[in-house]
């Protein structure tokens, strides 16, 4: 379960909040300073996650989503990047973190996912050896036995004949399989935490539900916790545990699946909903989607910053969405300014008959 | 979003006096191979790709038609082949009883006015170096025509239709956003009053809440314009929101056509059934149902060789020796209703419930799934 600390409440919870949490975020702001200004990729984030679970993040592109894992990993440039806020992982923190301190932790501990196998992996080496790799670097083994680790995690994932297309490159596997590849490589150290962004976006339907129910086999064999990152409600509904949805660098709404799909409290969640076209919705129903277009997050709109996009800010009246920036409750809530019952009567007199 | 005023212009179809409903595009046996070039020092054809093996469909005027499928299956290439950006290898596309499978440039050119094509890419498929207003003019004066009030007020009509500012006419493609952008490739689509647009993945490459914005107004633009529809995508539920027919492609081929309640309700090939079982679906308090489970082994085979017989027997769980040896017709089965074909040797139930087992192909899913069956 993800829960929430304001930052005052911080210190006083820091003790409890690092005991049960595997990775604990708190208040996290990223900017990147470009030659248009200062993004404010993540603008104050915080989330929980324990040992085997698994977090859902939901958001459009630009929405901060990515930047807070990299982040995470210390992947991201530290001569333009300004990381402020605290990253826990196992009681450890990782914002001023050593570059040797991460390099420890990357592939042994955290390993990620990304989302284009073809980019991400090198096409000098051969698949094994860059499974192998970081088995070798830290469990110090021999090459050898770094290449038998490799057989062994390919036939895990799934790939035919792992014996023999352990020495293949990775142009000589198919989209599917080097998605496989990447998640031997990733689970090769038995890592507490997986990062997985958007790990079936590029692939087809039938592999990718091949992918997502293989990551969610291979948690309950390796027990990780996982944080998977998607723009596709839908994956995540099947997938995760609990759901945080990101708008314009900041957490609207976190629950579990079942209390965010069945109930949505946020304006911007109802419109993901609404947006996507479903295998049971009804056609003669046109899609309600969200007006406009994501903010720019080099001047983010003041107050809410869905406020410009939202139809309900009536319901708060007195301009209060423009001025007043809606604050994320602790555990399941969302951060908007209408009240529990508003949310809920929209919900239920509005929202839910158009999703049909 | 305003659309009234290129409304108020007749439609197309009704123009020319044509009932809705008429066939608008027939293709039959649509083959497209392309050679793969190989060998040194002179290069030479070492084998081809089939992209498209001996495929036939029907448009009908005023329909949206949904052409579904993996990467690879050659769907684009269909898309292609019918608007003539590509030349077939072998069987026909006629257009209004027109054949146009190899019809010459200037035979071609009264014709490509009436179908147009809405590329994928946003970012690709608008000249940089244009103004919206000649992206959009372009294809009246390449065709010589003038409207009424000229084009500049015609420019400015369809950026309101959809859904622009006219003021904008001036903008280059940069200074929009992707959803902005579609909607002009959308605009330039519809500047000749087409009869049929070939939308080829329209909306995959917009955020999710600005496809639900695009596919809208590809629908209102649809129905109020009658404008016939060839919607190419690869996301089963955007297809079946926009088509009243749906043909599933596998490799090359057609494996399943039929109207749209048949295909998602009803549908009897295995494939099919795959991929529906395949889209990660959110379930919503009260529809909580049981999918049946189907996770098929590996990827798509290559087209450069195919499976011999039916193309889908490699990852198929029914396939027998007959599979390998007859490739199955697409035929209408016992019990479908009319329209809907199915090529299959061994078709499945009609229904998408759940099964009394999961049919589960994936060896390392099999492998893993055992295991935490068994304690239980």
């Amino acid at each position: 379960m993800t829960t929430m600390t304001k930052p005052g409440e911080f210190a006083e919870d820091a003790a409890p909040a690092a005991s049960d949490a595997f990775l604990s975020v708190r208040d996290l702001y990223v900017r990147f300073s470009t030659e248009d200004g200062i993004v404010k990729a993540v603008d104050g984030l915080s989330f929980d996650l324990e040992r085997g679970r698994t977090l859902g993040i939901v958001g459009e592109s630009g929405s901060g989503k990515s930047v807070t894992n990299l982040t995470v990993l210390g992947l991201h440039n530290p001569a333009t990047t300004e990381v402020a806020g605290e990253i826990l992982l196992d009681g450890q923190e990782l914002t001023g973190a050593s570059n040797r301190t991460l390099e420890k932790l990357r592939g042994d501990k955290v390993a990620m996912i990304f989302q284009d196998s073809l980019t991400a992996l090198s096409p000098y080496y051969t698949v094994g050896r860059q499974i192998a790799e970081p088995y070798v670097k830290h469990r110090g083994v021999s090459k050898r036995e770094g290449r038998e680790r490799a057989i062994e995690m390919l036939e895990k994932v799934g790939i035919p004949q792992p014996r023999m297309r352990v020495d293949d490159y990775p142009h000589q596997f198919s989209g599917g399989m080097r998605q496989r590849a990447m998640i031997a490589m990733a689970l090769v150290c038995n890592p507490d935490l997986l990062i997985a962004d958007e790990p079936t976006t590029a692939l087809d339907v039938t592999v990718q539900a091949q992918i997502l129910d293989l990551l969610k086999d291979l948690q309950q064999e390796f027990g990780s916790a996982i944080i998977l990152i998607t723009h596709d409600l839908g994956v995540v509904s099947n997938v995760a545990d609990d759901l945080l949805v990101m708008y314009a660098g900041r957490a609207v709404e976190r629950g579990s699946v079942r209390e965010l799909i069945r109930e949505p409290q946020h304006p911007y969640t109802w419109g993901l909903l609404g947006s996507m076209p479903r295998l049971m919705s009804d056609v003669t129903e046109p899609l309600t989607p969200i007006p406009g277009a994501p903010p720019s997050l080099l001047s983010p709109p003041p107050g809410c910053a869905f406020h410009p996009r939202c139809g309900f800010t009536d319901l708060v009246g007195g301009g209060r969405c423009a001025t007043e920036r809606p604050e994320l409750p602790d555990g399941r809530g969302s951060a908007c300014h209408l009240t529990g019952e508003q949310k809920r009567s929209v919900f239920i007199e509005t929202i839910q008959p158009r999703l049909g | 979003m305003s659309n009234d005023i290129s409304l108020s212009k007749a439609p197309a179809a009704a123009a020319a006096g044509e009932p809705a409903g008429e066939t608008l595009l027939q293709v039959s046996g649509l083959t497209k191979h392309f050679p793969v070039m190989g060998g040194f020092p002179f290069k030479r054809q070492v084998g081809t790709v089939q992209a498209v093996d001996g495929i036939d469909l029907t448009v009908r005027a005023a329909e949206s038609f949904g052409l579904v499928g993996e990467s690879g299956c050659g769907k684009s290439t269909t898309g292609r082949l019918i608007t003539r950006l590509l030349e077939p290898t072998a069987g026909t596309v006629s257009y209004r009883g027109q054949d146009i499978s190899h019809a010459t440039r200037k035979e071609l050119a009264p014709v490509r006015s009436e179908i147009q094509m809405i590329f994928q890419d946003p970012y690709s498929s608008l000249n940089p170096r244009q103004t919206v207003g000649t992206i959009i003019g372009g294809p009246m004066e390449i065709n010589g025509i003038n409207p009424p009030g000229g084009r500049e007020k015609r420019v400015r009509e369809l950026l309101e239709t959809v859904g622009l500012n006219p003021e904008h006419f001036n903008r280059f493609p940069h200074e929009f956003s992707g959803g902005q952008r579609q909607r002009i490739g959308v605009a330039r689509a519809l500047a000749l009053e087409p009869r049929l647009i070939v939308a080829d993945e329209p909306v995959s490459a917009l955020d999710v809440s600005i496809q639900a914005q695009v596919v809208n107004l590809l629908q209102q633009v649809q129905r109020e314009m009658g404008i016939a529809f060839l919607f190419i995508a690869h996301d089963l539920a955007i297809v079946r929101h926009f088509s009243q027919r749906v043909a599933v492609m596998y490799l090359g081929k057609i494996v399943e056509v039929g109207d749209r309640d048949s295909i998602y309700q009803r549908p009897r090939h295995p494939y099919t059934h795959a991929l529906l079982s395949a889209v990660p679906e959110v379930e919503l308090e009260g529809e909580e149902r049981e999918r049946e489970r189907i996770r098929l082994a590996g990827d798509v085979p290559s087209p450069i060789n195919p499976p011999s017989g039916c193309r889908f027997r490699t990852r198929c769980w029914k396939a027998a020796d007959k599979c390998a040896v007859e490739e199955p017709p697409l035929i209408r089965l016992a019990g479908a209703e009319e329209g809907h074909l199915t090529a299959c040797h061994f078709p499945e139930e009609p229904t998408i419930a759940a099964r009394d087992e999961d049919i589960v192909m994936d060896p390392a899913l099999a492998a893993l799934e055992d295991v935490s069956d068994r304690p239980q």
